[in-house]
């Protein structure tokens, strides 16, 4: 078979948004828990953020790596929803989509939409004034800024709704990306069910923990 | 039953199309949806009118030729069962129903609600086929030891009938479902894995090649298909030809 056909391989594209989504699910479970100690200790939630921001390591490979899957599940994303509207040129007049899957399975485009919406709000918030801090005005390292930063953001009652809002968006998402990235891997044995279960868990668990502590910082500060 | 028909019309594949509606009495509860349709054309006929092409054959549902897309739902709002075994029963008098063609890409209308659902043929003659030797040296498939649960999955896989409800009810209008159980059906048995990398990569070769959508994996194609066709064989598929894009 020509390589070309066999990177537009339709199963190669389902593997790789596959991949990539598994990579942004590892990624979420990282920032929820680093998110987390903010709630508890100040001083810790520092600590951990400043080891993040300087870390070489971080900053100079996991993030970029970081970028590259987000932006590839991004764009691939849209590109396969433009793909597939083309495989039906003309629409049903009656369509019960309903009927037979769930509506988070069915409109993964717009979950995901609101997600990318978000993440330009998230970037505005605290990924470009690092940047502006660390790279552009030069600043020394302040180990002690952080939590201070993420209180301040959430001080707003309108950019906390909208950042709880886009959380739950991510949790449908979430509920269907996790058993849909196994199942395009080819998983389905004796382990599935258990495993689409710890899905639905954290598809429920991740993005009501960010929730929480959105609205923690909001009510406390 | 006093029943409001909205029926897809179309002349012929070049023909813009639209949706026409039809007033029909007097359907008896007990009627199969395509013994409507009959009752409807005679009724056309009488007038002079155009009867509504549609597909059917065997009305046992065996056959998987009939099709239609009935008030949004593949073979319409009954499970397990194709167009010709589904009865005017699940409906209500005074209901109003589409009944729509099955529309993809690669499903082209031809007239009405009738359309060329060929791309299938051309896909199963990518691969879906063993090489068996006939010159009278052949080996009796029976005396093959093959597993019991392997040849279960096996014969389940074979019950598509390649009707394509998988493919007309899929927002992406994927044919997945129906390729993978013809993948494996072969691939569970020992007389198909001769030829399981060329099989498997030629067949979602030509799947692609025909058009159809990436699958998201909604499972609505399952829950639609008539013959019960698992989301496991898509799954198998997929690990089929990952191993075979590997070797290949």
């Amino acid at each position: 078979m020509a390589q070309s056909a066999l990177l537009n391989a339709s199963i190669l594209k389902k593997v790789a948004m596959a991949l990539s989504g598994l990579f942004l699910i590892s990624f979420l479970a990282l920032h929820v828990s680093l998110n987390l100690i903010s709630i508890f200790s100040e001083r810790v939630f520092n600590e951990a953020s400043h080891f993040m921001g300087y870390n070489p390591l971080i900053q100079y490979f996991m993030q970029p790596v970081l970028a590259f899957g987000v932006i590839f599940h991004f764009v691939f994303g849209f590109v396969l929803t433009l793909q597939n509207k083309n495989a039906r040129p003309i629409a049903y007049a009656k369509y019960n989509g309903a009927a037979n899957a769930s509506w988070t399975s069915r409109n993964m485009i717009i979950s995901g939409s609101v997600i990318l919406a978000f993440l330009v709000l998230h970037f505005y918030d605290f990924w470009f004034p690092e940047v502006n801090y660390k790279y552009v005005v030069g600043n020394l390292p302040d180990a002690n800024r952080y939590f201070g930063e993420l209180v301040h953001k959430f001080h707003d009652p309108i950019r906390t709704g909208l950042y709880c809002v886009s959380f739950v968006l991510l949790g449908f998402h979430l509920w269907h990306g996790f058993g849909s990235s196994l199942q395009s891997m080819g998983m389905h044995n004796k382990y599935s069910r258990f495993l689409s279960k710890v899905g639905y868990g954290f598809a429920i668990v991740v993005p009501a923990l960010f929730v929480i502590i959105a609205l923690f910082h909001h009510f406390n500060n | 039953m006093k029943l409001t028909l909205k029926i897809w019309r179309q002349k012929n594949a070049q023909d813009k199309g639209g949706i026409v509606d039809y007033p029909i009495d007097g359907i008896e509860p007990d009627m199969s949806f395509l013994e409507m349709l009959d009752v409807l054309n005679e009724q056309l006929i009488n007038k002079g009118d155009e009867p509504v092409a549609f597909d059917h054959d065997c009305r046992e549902g065996i056959c998987g030729m009939c099709s239609l897309f009935i008030n949004g739902e593949a073979h319409g709002p009954d499970r397990g069962v194709t167009t010709c075994q589904l009865h005017m029963r699940m409906f209500k008098d005074g209901d109003t129903i589409f009944i729509e063609p099955f529309r993809a890409k690669a499903f082209p209308v031809i007239k009405d609600l009738v359309v060329d659902r060929s791309s299938f043929e051309r896909i199963q003659h990518a691969g879906g086929f063993i090489s068996v030797n006939t010159s009278g040296n052949t080996i009796d498939a029976n005396t093959i030891p093959i597993n019991k649960h392997d040849a279960d999955k096996s014969f389940d896989a074979a019950a598509c009938i390649g009707c394509g409800a998988c493919v007309a009810t899929c927002k992406n209008s994927s044919a997945m479902l129906f390729v993978s159980a013809k993948v494996s059906q072969y691939a569970l048995l020992p007389q198909g894995k001769v030829e399981a990398v060329d099989r498997v990569l030629n067949m979602v070769h030509q799947m692609d090649a025909e058009g159809f959508g990436n699958c998201t994996n909604t499972g609505a194609c399952e829950v639609e298909c008539p013959k019960g066709i698992s989301l496991e064989n898509i799954a198998r598929m997929n690990r089929e030809y990952l191993a075979a894009s590997l070797k290949g």
